[in-house]
């Protein structure tokens, strides 16, 4: 039997503090559905979906009424699409059958309209992502990630090239919307094959049939730990570790009971603290429960990563299998203290560059004017890229040029994607570098053979 | 099935009998009991149960405990006893 103290701990975590399981994610290959014809594809694909991932919703809902912890969404990840289209050449027709999927079963997002051209790119699969803007603009709850660098094969500068004007086209298609679709894309270094993450899971091909991937949350619980410690960093990272044990131990039950019922097989946890816009789960807020007056400050980096290294030791040792992208996120537009710093002007995105050196995952839901021109938006995408190459880690981009708006405007997403102040961009220009194509080569170390 | 019942709220008569009154109706076991009382007014209260097999659906045991919380002025909870497992004890129940 539990001291009342214990129960009543976890039962505070939830009641007061938001903890939650961000998402059950169920990736399925679709590996098996290829065909030459887009309708078999597509028919093939909508089979195996809805005999796979049929019951999920209700799976996830029985778990958390079960254990009375809030399981926030339940998503699916599947083969990249590019992969799963080659022969067909039948992506249009595959993203209406997945929305639809998405749809009749009831989850939330739907991940793998997606592409790994970290090296170079087929022409097929150039093809492919020029569709990105009409798939993103014209579904609801697909997302679609690329992969355009690897640490072992460097960065492909054409395809860096190629999807800043595919972030812009999705500004524009969903330019009613706050260009919305943007928020849906991710540009990636070192892509991880079970993310349970959105806009960016995917299902690698080095994975099983069908597995459940769960992610975390829980930066309230974090920050409510720390407020009673006075002691030193030492303590404060001794507290993290403490309390990312136990955040993570429900997420490691929640995965195992969740593949137990969908009879699937178990992934991994991904230990990533993710934030909501709600007040009280903040990762930003826990910086500034560390010393800061407000994210941003100087510190902000050093305080980040002692955060996300407590985070992870406190987690590995919570679950059998850990993976996807875990670490702390720092989703501008998610996050109710860093929206609060970029619109005071505390927080600038250089340094929320630095950060990402130092944590999970990367330029994530940042917001800039809508008039920022491609070539821009490439060579940011390709500084963070860069980082992720060379620290041998996984780096995203998920910008936002909100056609219409500029700086010091809102733009306004709606329910776990938040929204985001428009924030200042450098604009001296690096079409010169953009244009010259190419690939940056892979760096040194990562020769290790 | 094991599960961990919590009341919570101000204390006033009856609460031990009307709950565990309840949970027999329900053909749920209590196993173990721990009582205190916070700062000379909040009642708390963990049960440790078993649900029997003749019992209702998890759902339903739990849709009645909140009504009958609701009337009695207390919030009942009732959850699994893995969550507690899995917070609390360093050993991972591999067969969770």
């Amino acid at each position: 039997m539990y001291s009342t103290n214990e129960i009543l701990e976890t039962i505070n975590m939830v009641s007061h503090q938001h903890l939650d399981v961000r998402t059950i994610t169920l990736g399925v290959s679709l590996f098996d559905c290829i065909t030459d014809s887009p309708r078999r594809t597509a028919d093939k694909i909508y089979d195996k979906l809805m005999k796979k991932a049929g019951n999920l919703v209700r799976i996830g809902n029985d778990i958390s009424g079960e254990i009375g912890v809030p399981i926030v969404n339940k998503r699916i990840a599947v083969t990249p699409v590019s992969l799963v289209a080659a022969s067909s050449k039948g992506h249009l027709e595959i993203i209406r059958t997945l929305d639809k999927v998405a749809d009749e079963i009831g989850i939330d997002f739907l991940g793998g309209y997606s592409a790994l051209v970290h090296k170079a790119m087929t022409p097929y699969e150039r093809e492919f992502l020029l569709s990105i803007p009409e798939a993103l603009s014209t579904t609801k709850k697909i997302c679609s990630s690329v992969n355009v660098a690897t640490s072992k094969a460097g960065i492909n500068m054409d395809a860096v090239k190629l999807m800043g004007q595919i972030v812009k086209d999705c500004a524009y298609l969903t330019r009613d919307q706050d260009s919305l679709a943007c928020a849906k894309l991710v540009v990636f270094a070192n892509a991880v094959e079970d993310n349970p993450f959105m806009a960016g899971a995917f299902l690698g091909s080095g994975e099983d049939d069908a597995v459940v991937n769960v992610g975390v949350s829980g930066p309230g619980v974090v920050k409510v730990a720390l407020e009673q410690v006075d002691g030193d960093l030492t303590q404060v990272a001794e507290v993290i570790k403490q309390t990312a044990f136990k955040i993570t131990r429900v997420g490691q039950l929640v995965a195992r009971e969740a593949a137990n019922r969908l009879g699937v097989s178990y992934g991994i946890v991904d230990l990533s603290l993710a934030p909501t816009p709600v007040v009280g789960d903040s990762v930003a807020h826990i910086l500034e429960e560390i010393g800061l007056e407000s994210v941003g400050a100087c510190g902000t980096t050093a305080t980040l990563a002692l955060l996300n290294d407590a985070v992870k030791k406190g987690g590995i040792m919570a679950s059998n299998h850990v993976g996807g992208l875990s670490g702390a996120f720092i989703p501008v537009s998610e996050d109710a203290g860093m929206i609060k710093a970029a619109q005071n002007g505390l927080l600038s995105l250089e340094k929320l560059e630095a950060m990402t050196a130092v944590c999970s995952v990367g330029l994530d839901m940042i917001a800039i004017p809508g008039d920022v021109s491609p070539e821009i938006i490439s060579a940011l995408i390709a500084d963070e890229i860069a980082i992720g190459v060379v620290n041998t880690k996984t780096t995203a981009v998920r910008v936002i040029p909100v056609y219409g708006k500029k700086e010091g405007d809102t733009a306004t997403f709606g329910g776990l994607l938040g929204e985001a102040p428009i924030m200042p961009i450098n604009r001296s220009d690096p079409s010169k570098f953009v244009n010259r194509g190419g690939r940056i080569p892979a760096p040194l170390h990562s020769n290790k053979n | 099935m094991k599960a961990i019942v919590s009341v919570i709220g101000k204390d006033k008569k009856g609460i031990i009998a009307k709950v565990s009154g309840a949970l027999y109706d329900m053909d749920v076991n209590i196993e173990d009991i721990s009582q205190t009382i916070l700062q000379e007014e909040y009642f708390t209260m963990i049960m440790a149960v078993e649900i029997c097999e003749n019992a209702p659906r998890f759902d339903v045991i739990k849709s009645e405990l909140n009504k009958l919380g609701e009337k009695i002025g207390v919030q009942i909870q009732i959850q699994l006893k893995s969550i507690f497992d899995s917070m609390h004890n360093v050993a991972l129940n591999m067969k969770n």
